[in-house]
């Protein structure tokens, strides 16, 4: 049994549904263009608006990329057609959705969860996304009260793909990896910028409970999630929710509930009249999707490294765990060929991956620093020529330069290690003025090292090499 | 044959330089003057627009260009085809005033060919009827005889042609919209197989079965017209892609040695004037030498069902847009919903309201199975029976409509009366295939009749060389 | 009258096509409808359940668009033929929160 953060006995069911508009230049079925930020209205044409007599036509490059999604995700694509999902509001223009139904592009995949959580993908499926309200006057911008609203109709008919997954998702914690995962792929596919600030990427969250071993709970759609963060969140408290509601002999409704950042809460809508009807039928403007084998694998062989393969590599390469922070972020941050080329100048790859992940956050998947003089950075460490305090000064030069040759601006700044005798004379300091500590770390209590060393450091004035010090104290434990 | 100059000679004409563009304008903006207010035809007539481009077309024509095959040859459109800038209704309240900003492919493709625009015609309001009573805008008359409908719903187009306001029109068909008012006004009407013409900017009313075709007086007329507005256009996904077909070229070849059908079981319902002058069709064929052939169409008699649960369900979908929100007619409310159903009620009139409500019906959950999936199947039976029907025969005759023209009010009490006169157009629309209707005749009170010409998918030359046998015959 | 739908069920039918119909018209649109679902009714005892729905007349496959830009319409032509519009955009009265 997993910690899912639950009263003793409950468990956490939750499916994910995410929304990512692709990074296409024109529409899904138009060729208005597909830009964020632009004036409102200013990206529109008769399909855009749903003017009387606008017929869709679908754009190619986004079934290339729904394609590359599904394909990474594990998926196979099929032979698909395309629906109307019928439902009147101000944003949608036609008054219809168009939207694959019951015969999506991508089907049966699952996502691997860097902790080695299988998640199935039940589908990932092309469609439209809609205009955009703006809620004026009343309770502060908000839906309920609001005197009149405002549409743009730039974001309609942008491309998504909806990429729902089963529901084998037991940990908020999961979710969290779950969605951070699908960000990595998506990115690293090219198939969309998958920002959740900006909207291009939307989660919503099916969340049930129940007792080990029972049947699925009711679950309740939770939607206006906009950070990784609240997603977590959001779906602790939908969780806790539930449980308090049926541990007090109630029943969960099913329905959708919108998280509320503000008092950290999910709330359900006002009940409508009639129950959703989208009268769904084959959208007859549009014909049949169906790539061939050869458009599929063409478009597979064309897939670059996908993100959990990266991070193997990477951790093979530097010596790192495989699931550690640093491989992670270096990862994401598509700087991990960066430490390739690191190692491939002769550089030392595992101090290289200290530094990217530092100092790097800044730099992009090509950082301006030539590979070959962080290459050289390294070397002086490993030698025991720079220690970390002072290599990391040598860097910050070298990265405001752009580059430089960390020998020189060592010597520059009058960095030199200090000579192995002089530092076995700061260790017999160190340890007689840490006796207990010494007897500790010598009865075989490794963390007692920590104060010696740091200890000896402040002695040296942090000239010597930690890791010479180090060598020194094991040596001469005997260890 | 009508006292009208066709549309071929005034094309030739023109092109020559025999005679203007603008006297050819002026000739029909006359006519439409003197009758227009009797008949009807037009929703808006823009005489001032058609002027300007027959001088430009003159003037062109006067430094050696060529203006292409339509030079100066004044066209009718229906009003449910985006001409930008003009106002383009649907004869529906809810689009009074709205004017696009684009343009139908067709228009496109009539402008260069060197067509004249000189109106919107009127129509069931957004297609939806057979005798053009259903337009918010007032009836369009029969030009034959005032007292009696042009048939519908492209009656304005059926009954401009027939009065002579323009050479040529372009009507549209879902269930029979173009031939069964060519039928009843006397004039040629063509259905094209779906997909041989873009629907890009023609106003959707059942996407499926909606179809682009000309009205004309001569098969000759049709059939270059036809030429001109097909082919592929890779704005609408479901344009055939292949060439426009060569159809003038056929009109000559005869009829020799072709198999013509005729329906065994034809449903029943037709008059006794419309089936003898069916009969006296097969009768010019075989004389011209075609071979007649019986033909069963089992599934025929259910084609009103499918056809009547599918249209509307598309169309519930089509018209949702009509919301008060982007363009069109807006009233005004405190809250969206009320907004929403308050400028539906009072934009759409009783037909478009009740096909609406029934085709959401037939869509909606509890009953898609029922209805619209059933009517799905019921639409493959029929299409099965044409392929069968066709192993034997080129061409199918059958009536266009079952009745002549009939007086106004006559079948406006009961809306099923009124969809009977689609039961022998409707199967074709449903198989996607190519039908047209020739005046062959007359019947009671000496009204035209129209005999029906059925194909088989992409089978338009079969189609015309019958048509003109018919003509030459009639 | 057959009753195979009732008033309600064409109250329902309008209130989801956002028709705003009278009682009166309810009543007259149940029985129209409720005659033509009865004609409809011929094809009811139709052995239908081998047979594939016909949703196109001319099945076509991979109809697709290059990823090209096109011009755009014009933002103050499509604004100035809307029933109400500010600030560039459409305005409309607020929803009552029957959002999707």
């Amino acid at each position: 049994m997993i910690d899912n953060g639950l009263p003793e006995g409950w468990e956490l069911v939750v499916g994910l549904e995410v929304h990512v508009e692709l990074a296409t230049k024109t529409k899904l079925f138009s060729g208005s263009p597909n830009r964020f930020g632009d004036e409102p209205n200013t990206n529109i044409d008769p399909v855009t608006l749903g003017l009387p007599g606008a017929l869709p036509v679908l754009n190619q490059h986004a079934v290339e990329l729904a394609m590359r999604i599904g394909l990474a995700l594990n998926c196979t694509v099929k032979p698909s057609t395309f629906h109307r999902k019928n439902y009147f509001y101000p944003d949608l223009s036609k008054a219809y959705q168009i939207t694959q139904y019951d015969e999506p592009l991508n089907v049966d995949g699952f996502l691997m969860l860097p902790g080695g959580v299988r998640v199935g993908v039940e589908r990932a499926h092309m469609e439209e996304d809609t205009g955009k309200s703006t809620h004026f006057g009343g309770a502060g911008g908000r839906i309920h009260g609001s005197d009149y609203s405002l549409i743009d109709f730039n974001r309609a008919g942008v491309p998504l793909v909806e990429i729902v997954s089963h529901p084998d998702v037991r940990t908020a914690e999961q979710a969290r990896q779950y969605v951070n995962e699908l960000r990595a792929i998506l990115v690293a596919v090219g198939a969309s910028d998958a920002k959740m600030e900006e909207g291009s990427m939307r989660c919503d969250a099916n969340v049930s409970v129940r007792k080990y071993g029972a049947e699925l709970g009711t679950r309740c759609e939770i939607k206006n999630v906009n950070s990784v963060r609240s997603l977590g969140k959001a779906i602790e408290y939908e969780a806790r929710r539930q449980i308090d509601v049926l541990e007090t002999g109630g029943t969960i409704r099913q329905e959708t509930r919108h998280w509320d950042e503000t008092d950290g809460r999910t709330h359900t809508l006002r009940a409508k009249v009639d129950a959703n009807d989208y009268r769904y039928f084959l959208e007859p403007d549009l014909v049949m999707l169906a790539p061939d084998a050869e458009w599929v694998e063409r478009v597979r062989a064309a897939l670059p490294v996908l993100p959990a393969a990266r991070r193997t590599n990477l951790a093979a390469l530097t010596g790192a765990e495989e699931d550690s922070e640093a491989i992670a972020v270096v990862v994401e941050r598509g700087q991990d060929t960066y430490i390739e080329e690191v190692k491939n100048s002769g550089g030392d790859a595992g101090r290289a991956l200290v530094w990217v992940q530092q100092s790097f956050a800044e730099e992009g998947s090509a950082p301006r620093l030539p590979a070959k003089d962080l290459a050289a950075l390294t070397v002086l460490e490993r030698d025991g020529k720079l220690t970390a305090t002072q290599a990391k000064t040598v860097l910050g030069d070298m990265l405001e330069a752009g580059g430089g040759d960390p020998a020189a601006i060592a010597a520059s700044k009058g960095f030199e290690a200090l000579d192995t005798s002089v530092i076995e004379g700061f260790v017999d300091e160190g340890i007689a003025a840490q006796p207990d500590a010494w007897a500790k770390y010598c009865a075989g209590e490794e963390k007692a090292m920590g104060a010696l060393v740091g200890t000896i450091m402040k002695l040296s004035k942090g000239k010597a090499d930690g890791k010479v010090v180090t060598a020194i104290l094991q040596q001469r434990r005997g260890s | 044959m009508s006292n009208f100059t066709s549309a071929t000679s005034i094309a030739q004409n023109v092109a020559s330089g025999a005679q203007s563009a603008a006297s050819v304008v002026e000739e029909h903006l006359q006519r439409i003057s003197q009758r227009e207010e009797e008949v009807h035809a037009f929703n808006l007539v823009t005489s001032t627009e058609a002027r300007e481009r027959a001088a430009d077309l003159d003037a062109r024509i006067a430094r050696g260009e060529n203006v292409g095959p339509l030079a100066g040859v004044p066209i009718a459109l229906k009003d449910n085809m985006c001409t930008r800038g003009i106002p383009t209704t649907c004869s529906s309240k809810i689009l009074e005033g709205w004017k696009p900003p684009y343009n139908a492919t067709v228009v496109d493709k009539l402008f260069a060919a060197g067509a004249v625009f000189v109106g919107k015609t009127n129509l069931d309001e957004f297609a939806m009827g057979s005798s053009t009573e259903n337009s918010a805008f007032g009836p369009t008359r029969n030009p034959l005889d005032t007292s009696r409908v042009p048939g519908g719903s492209s009656g304005g187009s059926a009954a401009a042609v027939a009065a002579g306001f323009a050479a040529v029109s372009l009507g549209s068909d879902t269930g029979g919209s173009i031939r069964q008012p060519a039928a009843l006004c006397g004039v040629v009407g063509v259905k094209p197989t779906y997909g041989l013409v873009s629907r890009y900017g023609l106003v959707a009313f059942a996407s499926s079965l909606d179809q682009i075709g000309p009205f004309s007086h001569s098969v000759a007329d049709a059939a270059l017209l036809t030429e001109i507005i097909a082919g592929y256009d890779p704005m609408d996904s479901t344009s055939i892609p292949k060439p426009a077909p060569s159809l003038v070229s056929v009109l000559g070849r005869g009829v020799e040695g072709m198999r013509i059908g005729r329906v065994a079981d034809l449903p029943e319902g037709a008059d006794a004037d419309v089936l003898a002058r069916l009969d006296a069709a097969f009768v010019a064929l075989e004389k011209a030498g075609a071979t007649i052939v019986d033909v069963k169409l089992p599934s025929l008699s259910y084609a009103l069902t499918a056809y009547y649960l599918i249209a509307p369900a598309e169309a519930s979908s089509n018209l949702a847009r009509y919301d008060g929100v982007r363009y069109g007619n807006r009233v005004a409310a405190n809250d969206m919903n009320t907004m929403y159903a308050d400028t539906r009620a009072a934009g759409f009139g009783d037909e478009v309201k009740r096909r609406i409500m029934l085709g959401t019906y037939a869509l909606s959950a509890g009953y898609y199975d029922a209805y619209y999936g059933k009517a799905l199947k019921v639409r493959r039976l029929i299409s099965d029976d044409f392929a069968a029907a066709y192993v034997n025969a080129d061409v199918i005759l059958t009536p266009t409509s079952p009745t002549v023209a009939f007086p106004f009010g006559a079948k406006t009490d009961d809306p099923l009366t009124m969809y009977l006169c689609d039961i022998f157009t409707i199967p074709t629309n449903l198989a996607g295939h190519p039908a047209m209707s020739v005046p062959f005749g007359t019947g009671q009170a000496n009204m035209p009749v129209g005999v029906q010409i059925l194909a088989p998918t992409l089978g338009e030359e079969a189609m015309f060389k019958v048509a003109a046998v018919l003509e030459s015959a009639a | 009258m057959s009753e195979r739908l009732s008033a309600a069920d064409v109250a329902k039918v309008a209130r989801m096509a956002r028709l705003n119909i009278s009682a009166a018209d309810v009543e007259r649109y149940t029985q129209q409808l409720d005659g033509m679902l009865d004609h409809f009714a011929d094809i009811d005892n139709l052995q239908l359940a081998d047979v594939q729905p016909m949703t196109q007349p001319f099945p076509l496959v991979n109809v697709l668009r290059a990823d090209v830009e096109q011009p755009c319409l014009d933002r103050e032509e499509v604004l100035g033929v809307a029933p109400a519009a500010e600030q560039g955009r459409f305005r409309v009265p607020p929803s009552g929160g029957e959002d999707e």
